[in-house]
């Protein structure tokens, strides 16, 4: 009784089955750890928004603190920050993109451009504590700012310029060199080559890179403590412009340290609260950013 | 064919460029003369774009390069030209694989003109035309100028790249390879646009398919290894008896 020939190719051998187990299980290894990156995002911010709750609404964020600081709102703390994260950022992104050009476009290799490069690496491995220091060396004392607003944001723009630089960097070389190689060929100079197709086709890129820096600016705490951040700033509820560049002012990085460690008898949820606050800030931005990433990048053209 | 004593317009002596310790052209002199079209033929690495690049100076962007000897264009010796983007826009350069800029068709071929300062839209619009039907694009794109160049096809693109190379009115036009990445149809229609433009401009033509040269080139050079093994008209260089065994053996497609 011979049985039809069964073609050897499609037999599922012991060997084969393994296989197969194999990768199966290493993709659920994989799917798992990846699943693991949820939990504890999901449980920081559940845990937060519920231990908030009773002080999440409007009036907190429009609020001034209030008896020594154990009641009432955020108010010049929130406005504080976006002070802050503007004028540094104001300060970090131009000098930061046209570096970056320069680096990028124009910078030969020899030990000069070399040098630039090794600095701005180090710039961004430096911890901002360190930064702090400095700035308060620079701009506190040196350059006689004092401790203001001035200071604390151009302790943040330093702190951001080399992310900002490796960022824009990043985008411009994502830009293929056969075009710019197309456009020295008719006779174009580098700032027209850079001007019509490099930075048209890498701005998404820059942008996104620069708003990302809007979060780190806005939760650091050791730079802005140590050149102009104060534990109290009287403001007016609501009130835009509670505070001039050269003064102190408040910040909600240093207002969340202060409420948790500092102050005696404070309302329970009003930390929370803040955190809330600071991680709502940080998640709009991102969110913008993102948005706008897609967008631009949906006009791309090649 | 074209008269063999008119003037040079191209000349090259004892050329050598070396990338950092590596020598890759060898000190080589040649001419090409007026309203000629030059085959250029060799294998790969002997140093045929690289000579492109030296002749429109395009080699300045590549780091660590030497470079010595003469490219003489016009009487002038372009390693001592200062206005180097007049300089490139006397030589139209038009590169192995097409290169749409991600600009409007329109805006790829007004680039140029642009760039050189021409901004009255009626001379501009006049050109984009001009170049476009040189090109043999015109037809194709003449109702939608305004959509981007990186959305045609491959070898409607290098009709695009030839447009552009043709936008600043070269007096010189280099073409590198420009068939590899295009159909053999698009390739005779491009040949055809070429045999048409010999007549106002002198054409270098780099190519690695020999049989191109044999059809268009009034002479021919076989370049190998950064050596110039040998320079005649076509008719010699294809011939059963070239000087050098090599550029018969390498014509013949039995080494390279």
């Amino acid at each position: 009784m011979n049985a039809p020939p069964v073609p050897v190719m499609f037999v599922e051998t012991a060997a084969v089955r393994r296989k197969l187990r194999q990768e199966t299980l290493a993709k659920w290894i994989f799917f798992s750890m990846a699943a693991a990156m949820v939990v504890p995002l999901l449980c920081i911010v559940g845990y937060l928004i519920v231990r908030a709750a009773p002080s999440l609404n409007l009036e907190f964020l429009l609020e001034v603190p209030k008896r020594g600081m154990t009641e009432g709102g955020i108010w010049p703390a929130l406005i504080g920050t976006i002070y802050l994260v503007f004028i540094s950022l104001a300060v970090s992104a131009p000098i930061g993109i046209l570096a970056a050009v320069y680096l990028n476009e124009y910078a030969r290799d020899n030990w000069f451009n070399r040098a630039i490069n090794l600095a701005v690496i180090n710039l961004a491995g430096v911890p901002s504590i360190v930064h702090a220091l400095f700035g308060l060396g620079a701009f506190v004392y040196a350059a006689r700012f004092g401790y203001s607003i001035i200071s604390a944001s151009l302790t943040l723009a330093i702190m951001t310029l080399p992310v900002i630089i490796a960022s824009t960097r990043e985008s411009l070389a994502s830009v293929p060199r056969s075009f710019r190689e197309a456009c020295w060929n008719v006779g174009a100079t580098r700032w027209q080559t850079i001007k019509s197709v490099v930075l048209p086709n890498s701005i998404s890129g820059i942008l996104t890179g620069v708003i990302l820096q809007v979060s780190r600016a806005a939760g650091e705490t050791a730079p802005v403590m140590f050149t102009g951040v104060v534990f109290f700033k009287a403001a007016e509820r609501g009130d835009i412009f509670p505070y001039y560049l050269n003064e102190q002012c408040m910040a909600l990085s240093m207002h969340l340290y202060t409420l948790s460690t500092q102050v005696p008898g404070v309302k329970e949820s009003i930390p929370f609260a803040t955190a809330v606050v600071l991680l709502a800030l940080v998640v709009i931005v991102n969110a913008a950013a993102i948005s706008l990433r897609v967008y631009l990048r949906s006009r791309k053209k090649w | 064919m074209v008269n063999a004593n008119a003037a040079p317009h191209v000349e090259v002596s004892d050329l050598r460029l070396s990338y950092g310790m590596k020598e890759v052209i060898h000190g080589i002199s040649f001419d090409v003369r007026r309203n000629e079209i030059l085959g250029v033929i060799g294998p790969a690495q002997s140093g045929k774009t690289s000579l492109l690049r030296c002749i429109n100076r395009t080699i300045d962007f590549t780091p660590d390069i030497h470079l010595t000897g003469r490219i003489v264009i016009d009487g002038e010796d372009v390693r001592k030209v200062r206005n180097v983007y007049a300089l490139r826009r006397k030589i139209g350069m038009v590169a192995p694989l097409p290169v749409g800029l991600p600009l409007s068709i329109y805006d790829n071929v007004a680039f140029a003109p642009r760039s050189a300062g021409l901004t009255r839209k009626g001379d501009l619009a006049a050109i984009v035309e001009q170049c476009l039907r040189q090109a043999a694009l015109w037809d194709e794109v003449k109702d939608r100028l305004a959509s981007l160049g990186t959305k045609l096809s491959g070898g409607q693109q290098q009709r695009l790249t030839i447009a552009r190379a043709l936008s600043h009115q070269p007096e010189i036009l280099c073409l590198d390879e420009f068939s590899i990445a295009i159909d053999p149809v698009t390739t005779m229609r491009i040949e055809d646009v070429l045999k048409e433009l010999r007549r106002h401009m002198t054409i270098i033509l780099v190519t690695n398919l020999t049989q191109q040269a044999r059809r268009l080139a009034d002479r021919t050079m076989f370049l190998w290894k950064g050596e110039i093994v040998e320079l005649d008209t076509t008719d010699v260089i294809f011939s059963e008896k070239p000087k050098d065994q090599r550029t018969r053996d390498y014509v013949e497609g039995i080494f390279g």
